[in-house]
């Protein structure tokens, strides 16, 4: 197990670089420069000074080497849009927004995704299959900006329940995390429900029920279990995605977080900040499939095999 | 002799999207205590159905109705029940403890994500007040008994690590966990080579007897049970066509479907004793025939046959037929 998993870590920590390499390569290929920018009136002085600094007149490849010793001790740089700030520093203050907000919606998606799936495969009243259909079905087809301005309108403006700005008090964090685990629950409830509903169909159901098992524990302690596995393979990216945060959520509830950062940092070819925000990512995913893996193990004895 | 299990006028209909299923149509029968009662019938002729009612494994789609159940003094016809409550409870209590069913796959019936030890503590944790190390020691005994070795190391494995014959063992051992007066055995050995077959049939042989147990023994092979059994139900499309002791079922058949059968067993050294010996194929279920379910497949058919269904003929009080033929010989007899 413990050579499965420094594997898995040797593994990730390629596939990281080569991420970060094709990154890096890609996003000088973008047209532009930090300094083209309509806001960017900066004088030659001061931009020779900073294409020196930066070396932005030398080659990829040395630029690249260059990078990474200085990323591998930790070092990766200042931004080339923010003057003087280090991109560590503006990461560090808006990953604990993404990432507490993306926690909240993560939780809110598998708590209220897995109810939902539950009842759906149990109940035999219409009205209630209904309704988990039509949540999933807005859950998948509507966006989550449509959403997220519908409930501002609704909870914000109109009712004025809900502070629409900034993650500043418990409050804030209900309708960006709604906006961003419908979707999620969409996926999960159905995974859910057709996860349990194949398993009850099971032969080992049946047995289990031979032996006098009640029908209540023939769920908990034999379907759920097999029937919540396809939900984990599902989940540990879905974590992932969320904790590094949204762009569009981000932007409209006017939270600083670092989901906002990546879109503007590619929009100011930031380039170190690109770079960092990009090899962020790469790692929660890659960190969130090994965990997804490990868990799956843990609960599946035949996939320790594989 | 006592009885232990009596049914009368037992029938299934399934709720499918093509239609309505009649699985089982008007079955009675009754097991003797002490007594190994075969059930013989090709696929898809309601053996199963007819034994899942029983133990009241039968999922929401099933429509079960039934004139009497009783087993063991115990009314188990969910018919006389006022709720399914109250039925499941009274289920819950029998099932796996004074009736237990080996199953028929020995592939798809365990749990693949659940040790084979907690598998087997399952029913004695239900149905004892044995703690979970006492539970364990009884598991430990049953692999023995069921003749799996070394089962210290293999009751913490899972069941991907058994083999097919190896895990028909262990659903066996699920089976006799609390000593159940009543074995049903659903085809144990259709899904294993046919050197460990003889193996497992003779396990359940010997534990049965050493238990005291009763068997109905499933199987759509007449060749399994001419030497176990002590009486024989034929069945056929949803209904038993013939029943009597395994001497008038071998020596004197009389439905022309067990004829069929028989015909097909007589080489003793062909290995490959399927069961389709007959042309044609069994009756849609869908839309059984309003007649003898056999008729478009017997070649003594008379017109009759297709328009009403056969009466039972008492042959000898335990050989009973369900064929017009008998009628036409009584009469010509008159
Ligand atoms: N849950 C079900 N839903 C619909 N039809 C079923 C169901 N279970 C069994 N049947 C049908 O009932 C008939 C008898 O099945 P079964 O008792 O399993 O046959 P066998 O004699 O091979 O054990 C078959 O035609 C089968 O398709
Ligand atoms: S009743 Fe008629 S069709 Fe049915 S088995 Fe007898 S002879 Fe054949
Ligand atoms: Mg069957």
């Amino acid at each position: 197990m413990t050579k499965y998993i420094v594997k898995r870590v040797l593994f990730g920590l390629v596939t990281l670089f080569a991420l970060a390499t094709i990154t890096f390569y890609l996003m000088h290929a973008i047209p532009g420069t930090p300094f083209s920018g309509e806001m960017r009136q900066l004088s030659d002085v001061i931009r020779d000074k900073l294409i020196e600094l930066y070396d932005l007149d030398k080659p990829y490849h040395i630029r690249y080497i260059k990078y990474l010793k200085n990323a591998v001790t930790g070092n990766f740089g200042t931004s080339l849009h923010r003057k003087g700030a280090e991109v560590m520093d503006i990461i560090g203050k808006g990953l604990p927004y993404t990432a507490s907000l993306g926690a909240v919606s993560f939780c809110i998606a598998m708590f209220v995704g897995i109810s939902l799936g539950a009842v759906a495969a149990f109940s035999k009243k219409p009205w209630i299959n209904g309704t988990v259909a039509f949540i999933a079905t807005v859950g998948v087809s509507v966006p989550s900006f449509l959403v997220a301005l519908l409930m501002m309108l609704l909870f914000g403006v109109k009712l004025g329940w809900l502070p629409m700005i900034g993650l500043s008090g418990w409050k804030n964090f209900i309708m960006p995390g709604v906006a961003l685990a419908l979707g999620p629950i969409a996926m999960i409830s159905r995974l859910v429900k057709s996860g349990l509903q194949e398993e009850l169909r099971q032969d080992y159901v049946t047995l289990a029920k031979s032996k006098g098992t009640g029908e209540v524990t023939v769920v908990l302690r034999h379907a759920l279990k097999n029937a919540i596995l396809p939900v984990i393979t599902y989940a540990g990216p879905l974590l992932a995605t969320l904790v590094t945060g949204s762009f569009v959520v981000e932007t409209m509830f006017t939270i600083p977080g670092i989901g906002a950062e990546f879109v503007n940092s590619v929009t100011n070819r930031d380039y170190t900040l690109i770079m960092a925000l990009t090899i962020i990512y790469g790692a929660f995913i890659i960190i969130a499939n090994i965990a997804t893996d490990l868990i799956s193990a843990a609960i599946d004895p035949r996939v320790r095999l594989k | 002799m006592d009885n232990l299990l009596t049914t009368e006028n037992l029938s299934v209909d399934f709720e499918t999207d093509q239609g309505i299923v009649h699985a089982v149509r008007n079955v009675s029968f009754h097991l003797n205590k002490g007594e190994i009662l075969g059930i013989v019938g090709e696929s898809g002729s309601g053996k199963s159905v007819t034994m899942y009612s029983i133990m009241g494994l039968l999922g929401d789609t099933a429509h079960i109705q039934c004139g009497k159940m009783l087993f063991d003094g115990t009314d188990i016809n969910p018919c006389s029940y006022q709720s399914k409550k109250a039925y499941s409870a009274v289920m819950r209590d029998l099932c796996g403890s004074r009736m237990a069913m080996i199953f028929q796959d020995p592939m798809t019936f365990l749990n693949p994500t659940m040790k084979i030890g907690k598998q087997l503590c399952e029913p004695i944790l239900n149905h004892t007040s044995m703690t979970k190390q006492q539970a364990r020691q009884r598991a430990l005994e049953l692999m023995s008994l069921v003749g799996i070795p070394s089962p210290e190391t293999r009751i913490d494995q899972y069941p991907f690590e058994f083999s097919g014959g190896m895990r028909q063992r262990i659903i066996i051992a699920i089976a006799l966990a609390n000593n159940p007066k009543l074995i049903i055995a659903d085809e144990p050995t259709t899904a294993l080579d046919v050197t460990i077959q003889a193996q497992v049939l003779d396990l359940i042989k010997d534990i049965s007897k050493k238990l005291q147990s009763s068997v109905i023994l499933i199987t759509h092979d007449l060749g399994v049970v001419a030497s176990l059994c002590d009486r024989i139900n034929i069945m056929y499309g949803g209904k038993i066509v013939e029943t009597g002791t395994d001497k008038e079922i071998f020596y004197s058949p009389n439905h022309p479907y067990t004829k069929g059968l028989l015909s097909c067993i007589c080489n003793p050294e062909d290995d490959s004793r399927e069961l389709k010996p007959i042309p044609g194929s069994p009756p849609d279920l869908l839309q059984p025939p309003k007649g003898c379910p056999f008729v478009d497949r017997c070649d003594e058919a008379m017109k009759i046959c297709k328009l009403q269904m056969p009466e039972t003929t008492v042959l000898s009080p335990t050989h009973l037929s369900a064929c017009w033929l008998n009628e036409l010989t009584k009469r010509q007899g008159e």
